[in-house]
C-alpha cells in the first residue's frame, strides 16, 4: 500500500480558540490513510501537546506531517522563546504555565513526556531566544 | 449501556448532540487536567468535569470520547457549545459532584476497564 502524504500547517501562539484544530485535521489525515487505529491514537495525543505548547509558550510554528508507508513524521518548528533547560521541562509535573492556563486545566505539565511516551523516536532541540524543534516519528508497523 | 439511559437514570441535562445520545459507553473518565485526558481517558468514555471552556471539545473530538458531562451544576460556555455542536459531541449536565456521579455511575454498571 502506498501511503506517501506531506502536508505543511502553521499554528499561531495564543490562538486558544483554534487550539487542536491541526490535531484534528492530522488525526483525520491518518485515518483517511487507513492507518491503524491505535497508532492514529498516539500521533494524535503526541500532535495535540505539541500544538497546545505552540498556543501556550511560542510564537508561532510550522508543523510537517509526513507520512510514508513505514512512519509517520512530525515536525514542529516554532518561533518562540525557546527552552533553556530541557532535562527539566520533560520532567513530568514541571510547567510554566500561567494561573490563568492553570485554571482552564493546561499546565499540568504532562505535555513532552506524553509525547515522548508516544513517539518511538523523539527528538528535541532549542536554542533560547530563537525557537524550539520537536521531531517526533511514529512507526506504522 | 446507551448514553440516553444514563441520561434519564441520572436526571442530566441534555446541553447540545441530543442526535447522537444512542451511542454505547464503554467507560467514563474524570478530570479536569487536559493533559491527563487526554493521556488517559479511552475512546467511547464519558468525560466527567468542570471544565466548560471550549477546548474541552478539541481534547473529546481527539479522544473520541462519546459525550462530555459538566458537574457541580456548571453550564457550558456559549462558545463551547457551538464547537460540540460542530463536532458531534454531545455536552450533559449535572448538579451532582464528579464524586457523586461517578458513583451513580458505577451502581448502574459503568466501570472504567
Ligand atoms: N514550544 C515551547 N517553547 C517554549 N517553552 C516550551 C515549549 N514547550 C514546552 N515548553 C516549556 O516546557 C514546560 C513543560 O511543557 P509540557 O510538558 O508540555 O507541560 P505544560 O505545557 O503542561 O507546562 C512548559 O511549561 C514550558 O515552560
Ligand atoms: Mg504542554
Amino acid at each position: 500500500m502506498n501511503k506517501s502524504f506531506t502536508q505543511t500547517f502553521t499554528v499561531s501562539g495564543n490562538n486558544f480558540s483554534d487550539a487542536g484544530k491541526i490535531s484534528t485535521e492530522i488525526k483525520m489525515i491518518l485515518k483517511q490513510l487507513g492507518i491503524n487505529s491505535d497508532i492514529v491514537r498516539r500521533v494524535a495525543i503526541a500532535s495535540y501537546e505539541s500544538e497546545m505548547n505552540v498556543v501556550m509558550y511560542a510564537c508561532k510554528a510550522k508543523i510537517v506531517l509526513d507520512v510514508d508507508p513505514e512512519v509517520i513524521k512530525i515536525i514542529v518548528e516554532d518561533e518562540g522563546p525557546g527552552i533553556p533547560d530541557i532535562e527539566l521541562t520533560m520532567k513530568e509535573g514541571y510547567s510554566t504555565a500561567t494561573p490563568e492556563m492553570r485554571e482552564l486545566g493546561f499546565g499540568a505539565g504532562m505535555g513532552l513526556p506524553n509525547i515522548k511516551k508516544n513517539s518511538d523516536e523523539f527528538t528535541i532541540k532549542s536554542d533560547v531566544g530563537k525557537g524550539t524543534r520537536l521531531e517526533i516519528i511514529v512507526y506504522i508497523n | 449501556m446507551k448514553l440516553s439511559e444514563i441520561k434519564s437514570k441520572l436526571d442530566l441535562v441534555s446541553r447540545c448532540g441530543e442526535d447522537y445520545l444512542e451511542q454505547e459507553i464503554t467507560g467514563g473518565y474524570c478530570g479536569d487536567l487536559l493533559s491527563d485526558v487526554m493521556a488517559n481517558s479511552k475512546q467511547g468514555n464519558v468525560w466527567i468535569t468542570i471544565q466548560v471552556h471550549l477546548n474541552i471539545v478539541a481534547v473529546a473530538t481527539l479522544k473520541e470520547l462519546t459525550a462530555i458531562i459538566l458537574v457541580n451544576g456548571r453550564k457550558p460556555n456559549e462558545d463551547t457549545l457551538k464547537k460540540a455542536i460542530e463536532e458531534n459531541i454531545p455536552i450533559l449536565t449535572s448538579k451532582l459532584s464528579a464524586f457523586e456521579l461517578s458513583g451513580k455511575l458505577y451502581a448502574l454498571g459503568i466501570g472504567n476497564i
